[in-house]
Formats: structure tokens, sequence, C-alpha cells
């Protein structure tokens, strides 16, 4: 097998770790308010999005329409179109069939770790598969798991172990933090985030907080380059 | 089983994969002007942030820093081994512990 599949699997235990007791807590919440078990499989199977998943079933069992639940999924995706978009430019040897596949498999988490990992490594779409489809069966399996035994296990999220994204999180943030204008990138993206969060609630703010911050970063960067170029003048 | 469940999954599952998929495979074909791929790589650093801050610092959707925010709490000490080690696992293995303890004592 190849060598960066296997390093793909090994670098998805925190995300695995993570995506377990949330992925229960999924499946009891989901069999709590209808849907069958059947339907928790197909749309982990399908969509394969956390947050999404949780927002659309809560809408499903007030009697939302489908075309709203299917917009407000629509906008709490859109911020996945900044991560593709920042992996492309390693991607460009990956044919596109193989790009459309990885794709699929790409969430905050795996995100996280791809980038981590691509920038530090050459770029390899067999490590993009080994860690998604680990993530994927992980997420799939633990929603079903929670459908199926439903009421009979306590609050899988009362151990902690949901922290676990939280925490990688954090360690990845600071991996990728190499100078002060990065710091600063942070520091205005998380306070636009929390911002956006606070006012008008979570589904804007990851995708305003990176645009807004990037563009900050952009900014001082150029505006410190031409700084530079006149006073060497 | 629900026939509008289905048709809702189905549609959940184009606009969730779509957002993924069209970016990468458009942007990697073409050649981008070196300021938006100087945009995008401070992309990493403003995602982690932006998803980061909320999960901490406003769990339910408020500003909450305070001895009653468990994942605030538990932040710290993460920061302080992820800034000290840069090392995933135990930052990981720090983060779940402080949980454990605060969530059960």
């Amino acid at each position: 097998m190849n060598d960066n599949f296997v390093i793909g699997i090994k670098k998805s235990v925190p995300v695995v770790l993570g995506y377990t007791p949330i992925g229960l807590a999924f499946g009891i919440l989901a069999n709590q308010q209808g849907l069958s078990i059947f339907e928790i499989f197909l749309m982990s199977f399908m969509v394969y999005a956390g947050a999404s998943q949780f927002i659309a079933t809560a809408m499903i069992a007030s009697g939302v329409n489908a075309a709203s639940i299917i917009f407000t999924v629509f906008l709490v995706n859109l911020r996945h179109m900044l991560m593709s978009a920042s992996l492309s430019p390693y991607l460009k040897k990956v044919p596109s069939v193989v790009q459309a596949i990885i794709s699929f498999g790409l969430t905050d988490e795996t995100y996280a770790v791809d980038i981590t990992y691509t920038k530090e490594h050459a770029p390899s779409a067999s490590f993009f598969m080994g860690l998604h489809t680990v993530c994927y069966a992980a997420w799939v399996i633990s929603t079903v798991v929670g459908g199926m035994l439903g009421n009979l296990i306590p609050d899988p999220t009362r151990w902690g172990m949901d922290y676990a994204l939280s925490a990688m999180f954090i360690a990845l943030l600071c991996m990728h933090i190499k100078d002060k204008r990065d710091i600063l990138v942070a520091v205005c993206s998380a306070a636009f985030s929390l911002f956006i969060t606070a006012t008008v609630g979570g589904s804007w703010n990851v995708i305003i907080a990176t645009v807004l911050a990037a563009t900050i970063g952009v900014s001082t960067e150029l505006w410190s380059k031409k700084l530079s170029l006149s006073s060497s003048e | 089983m629900e026939q509008k469940v289905i048709l809702i999954i189905i549609g959940m599952s184009l606009v969730t994969y779509l957002p993924r998929m069209l970016p990468m495979v458009l942007l990697s074909k073409v050649k981008l002007p070196p300021l938006f791929l100087k945009w995008l790589q401070f992309i990493p650093v403003a995602v982690l942030s932006a998803l980061l801050a909320p999960a901490i610092l406003a769990p339910q959707d408020e500003l909450s820093i305070g001895l009653d925010n468990n994942a605030f709490i538990a932040s710290i000490p993460c920061f302080f081994v992820a800034i000290r080690t840069k090392n995933l696992f135990l930052t990981i293995v720090v983060g779940i512990l402080a949980m454990f303890l605060l969530q059960n004592l």
C-alpha cells in the first residue's frame, strides 16, 4: 500500500476521536427527532457535514419546508469554498477526477489536517484519500450506531472526548503561525468570527471572518512593502 | 420512509458537495494572480482561528469568558502546550484530560 495513504490514516486519529462522540450524539438526537436509521445513514453517507446535519434535522422535525432547509445548509457550507480554494494551488498535478473524490471528504477538521500536512510535505493525493476515508467512515458509522442505540447510552459528549477537535484546532493554529502578521490575521479573524456569532448567529461567521482577516493580512503586507520600497529610494 | 426527507437529503448533498469540489477543481486549472495566491496563503490561519474562537469563547453563541465555560478553561493549558511543544498529540491529550476533569469533578 502507498506510504502516504498509511500516513493519512494515522493522521486521522484526532479527527476520529472527535467525530465519534459527536456522531453518536447526532444519531441519538436525529432518532429522537423522528429520523429512521436508514435516513440517518443516508444523510451521513451523502451529506457528511456535522453542523449542517444537526441544523437540518432540527428543521425537519419542526416541519420547515425543503427549500428553506436546503438553502440554510448551503449557507452553512459556503465556508468550504475557501478551504477548497486554498488547497487548489497544491493540487495542480492531481487529475480532476481524483480532486472530485478528495473534495467530497473536505470538512473543517480534515481541511485543518490536510493543509498542515500539505504545507510541510510534498502534496499527496494518497494522503488525502487515507485521511478522508477513515474520517468519513468514522462519521457514518458513529451516527448510525448512535441512531440504533438511541437512549440506551448516556450523553456521549460528557467524557470530554469531543473536545479533541478544539484541542486539535489550537495545536494546528499554533503550527501555522509563523510571524507577527499571522498573529494579526488570527486575532482579527477570531474577533470577527465572535462578533458575527454573537450578533447574527453562527452560519456566516467563518466565511466572513476569514475573507476579512485574509484581506487584512494581504493589505498589511502590501503596505509594509510599499513603505520599504519608498524608504530605499 | 418519508419522501420529503429523502428529497431534502439529496438537496443537502448537492449544496454541500459543490462548494467543496468546484473551487479545487476549477482553480487548480488556471494560473492565479500572485495577489490572489498571497491572499489564499492567509486562509489557513484565518479559517482555523474563525472556527476555533466561537467554539471556545462562545460555545452557546454568546461571548463567555469565565469559570463556567469549560471549553475556555481547557483551552488555556492547550495553548500553553501547543505553543511550547508544537505537538498535536500532546495538545489533544491535555485538552481531553482537562475537559474530563472539568466535567466530572
